[in-house]
């Protein structure tokens, strides 16, 4: 296996969780509401899939809690800023210290205890042998083979379905949407919880798939990471996918750039990908300077029906 | 306007909400700690009783002469506090320490309080002189609290300050830690002799001394049977992140390794090394459970029997700033059981040679031993001191890598 095959296979793997959270991040958003609880929401997520595990033995049953616990916060979300119109940076803050708390306060029963199983694996036998895809694609686990084909039915929902295009609506210019007949605020309840599902799916990918044993803050702010990758990605699931694993790939390079034995001091490699994240920041704001950036044109504002702007 | 005020008083409704839930889960934790240790206080000598600690002037009952290095009188019942840099499950540094907490508090039937998930920072400072005002002895359990600690020392002259892994003390703060690079060289023996690339790999996480001579150790106990062997070290500049010690532990895998040693608090990359069908060890305390068949061995800490020592010291007012360090002879530093992969004649090998360290008569640092570079860095004939194993900066032949300056 070549160094390239090495390092796209470790990307794949902790880009995984990272993907996720962003696809469900770009759901919410694209309707026009703020995400920022991703941390807490990820973190809440691992705790509920590794306590469900642990005492029911049942990998289905550990997602469908993470479900059931992503519906419950992303129910408050919505609550707080279609139904209340709160402040949605402060409602996403809140929820990230809330869910870093609890799931610490949680997990205290569960941390140190490996979870009993894995995520079971996809075996292509035929891709064996295969130089780079049979290594690659060959034993991926189901959760990474979900994510690839979200990417693809989440990219075809907003880009070319009708529903997509009340999406797009809602998040743009909900005033208009809701003069056409669509109902805003039902929606952006149905996206905030579909998306924070899919973030709280992306901190049991990280806990089942990734790290096998609760530990407490043990996402060390890859939710926050997710949050960028949204405005990296501008809201596209398609450029979501590449900057994940592009993060990923970043997690694993600069060991490898020290196991080459450079003189390179480790700390100067732990910086790559934030310095690479503001240099690609600033030469996809110059070559689209003159266009739009893609952000839902209502992101952040409340809809109140009778108001005018 | 009016919609305004709305939308932030829900918001702030809100988050007044989550922070009362949230300080009700910490209150419930510190209630069960503090309460009987309160209680404690009351019943205690007047030296103990309302706030006399915080001011020594006032105080004319208080235990006499702070400022010997040795306390004279006792305390009944002191009131003792710990810093932890973790919480208690993170299933290494900080599991050790409360393990040897609680077996303090089973063995003189006191409470002790602990303070979790403290940044090495100014956070640290200001949590240590809170516990201060209300405490009389107080250890502080990782290395970057040591200025902190010191300062805080200073400023309260009647409490006791106990350090782990620092070189800072004064007349009320004593360090301690224990000969871990011992335990390495067992761990490295194994490794030595599992390894069947002779490729062997390190996690390692800060470029300080103590990760130096304990890969330092590690690699000259796999030469001692394995001449071939060669460690790869990586460093992650952090104790505790699972995804990027995985990382680290899967770019050595990926370079050829088939042993790994992981000197961080969390098992990732034991965990890592198991799905690949390597074997692995991780630091400070048994870690057989996350993967049984993948398991070697590594160091761990036993801080039980110096927590009693030093706080039954101090109520015997016999308390002193020593710096302290253990090894196998008294139990602190000790290795894991070996892992249920390695066969009895390696597990022989590694307990023959830790009888030597019971014994207090091997010195792992005695020469000749090489530097990278192939210099003699410790000439035959010639041993280390413990203090310069404390303050080791270069790796030894056999190593691969470098230290960051």
């Amino acid at each position: 296996m070549d160094t390239f095959t090495q390092i796209v296979i470790a990307a794949i793997s902790s880009g995984t969780p990272l993907l996720f959270a962003a696809l469900g991040g770009i759901l919410i958003e694209r309707s026009g509401i703020i995400q920022l609880g991703a941390e807490g929401i990820m973190l809440l997520g691992a705790v509920i899939s590794c306590m469900t595990f642990i005492q029911t033995g049942s990998l289905p049953l550990a997602l469908l809690a993470v479900a059931g616990i992503s519906i419950a916060l992303g129910l408050v979300h919505a609550f707080m800023t279609v139904t209340l119109r709160a402040n949605q940076t402060v409602s996403g803050l809140a929820m990230t210290l809330f869910g870093t708390g609890l799931s610490a306060y949680l997990g205290k029963s569960v941390a140190g205890t490996p979870v009993p199983g894995s995520v079971p694996k996809l075996d292509l036998d035929f891709l064996d042998g295969v130089p780079f895809l049979g290594d690659v694609f060959g034993h991926l686990n189901v959760l990474t083979w979900f994510s690839f084909a979200l990417v693809v039915v989440l990219h075809l929902f907003i880009h070319r379905t009708s529903w997509g295009l009340h999406l797009r609506a809602i998040g743009d210019n909900p005033a208009t949407a809701d003069v056409m007949g669509i109902r805003v605020q039902t929606f952006r309840y149905g996206y905030v919880i579909a998306g924070t599902i899919l973030i709280g799916l992306a901190g049991a990918d990280m806990l089942l798939a990734y790290s096998p044993t609760w530990t407490e803050g043990m996402t060390a702010g890859r939710g926050w990471i997710a949050v960028a990758l949204i405005i990296f990605a501008r809201w596209n699931p398609i450029r979501a996918l590449l900057c994940a694993y592009f993060f990923g790939a970043m997690d694993t390079i600069g060991f490898k750039i020290q196991l080459i034995g450079s003189e390179i001091p480790s700390y100067f490699l732990k910086m790559i990908p934030y310095i690479v994240t503001i240099l690609v920041l600033m030469y996809l704001g110059w070559r689209s300077r003159n266009k739009l950036s893609g952000t839902p044109q209502s992101l952040g504002l409340p809809y109140i029906r009778e108001q005018r702007f | 306007m009016k919609k305004i005020n709305r939308t932030w008083s829900a918001s702030l409704v809100f988050v007044v909400m989550m922070a009362l839930v949230l300080s009700g889960c910490g209150k419930a934790n510190n209630n069960g700690n503090a309460g009987p240790s309160a209680s404690s206080a009351g019943s205690a000598s007047p030296s103990a009783s309302g706030s006399a600690s915080a001011s020594p002037s006032a105080s004319g009952s208080a235990s006499a002469s702070p400022s010997a290095s040795s306390s004279g009188e006792g305390i009944a019942n002191p009131r003792v506090a710990f810093v932890y840099i973790g919480p208690p499950g993170d299933g290494g540094w900080t599991y050790q320490h409360d393990l040897g907490v609680k077996y303090m508090e089973k063995e003189l039937g006191i409470k002790a309080d602990t303070v979790e998930n403290v940044p090495e920072s100014a956070d640290a400072e200001r949590i240590i002189t809170e516990l201060a005002q209300n405490h009389d002895i107080i250890f502080t359990t990782s290395f970057g609290y040591m200025d902190y600690t010191l300062n805080v020392a200073k400023k309260f002259p009647k409490v006791k300050f106990e350090h782990a892994g620092g070189y800072k003390t004064s007349d009320n703060m004593a360090t301690y830690f224990g000969k871990n690079w011992e335990a390495s060289y067992l761990s490295g023996m194994a490794a030595g002799k599992m390894t069947k690339k002779n490729h062997l790999g390190y996690v390692a996480a800060f470029p300080i001394p103590e990760l130096i001579y304990n890969i330092n150790a590690f690699t000259l106990g796999a030469q001692s049977v394995n001449k071939e062997v060669k460690v790869d070290v990586v460093w992650t500049n952090t104790w505790f992140d699972p995804t990027t010690e995985r990382n680290a532990a899967v770019s050595l895998l990926d370079k050829g390794a088939d042993v790994l040693m992981a000197y961080q608090d969390s098992p990732a990359s034991l965990q890592a090394a198991a799905e690949k069908g390597a074997m692995a060890g991780g630091n400070d305390s048994d870690m057989t459970r996350y993967a049984p068949a993948a398991y070697l061995t590594n160091p761990i800490w036993n801080w039980g029997p110096y927590y009693v020592q030093k706080v039954k010291a101090l109520m015997d007012g016999t308390w002193t700033n020593a710096q302290y360090l253990g090894s196998f002879v008294d139990g602190m530093v000790d290795i894991a059981p070996i892992g249920e992969s390695v066969p009895d004649d390696v597990k022989k090998l590694v307990e023959d040679q830790k009888a030597k360290f019971l014994a207090g008569e091997d010195n792992i640092y005695s020469g000749p031993i090489l530097d990278q570079g192939g210099a003699e860095k410790i000439p035959s004939g010639k041993s280390l001191t413990d203090a310069e194993i404390l303050e080791m900066n270069w790796f030894v032949q056999g190593v691969v890598g470098t230290i960051p300056q």
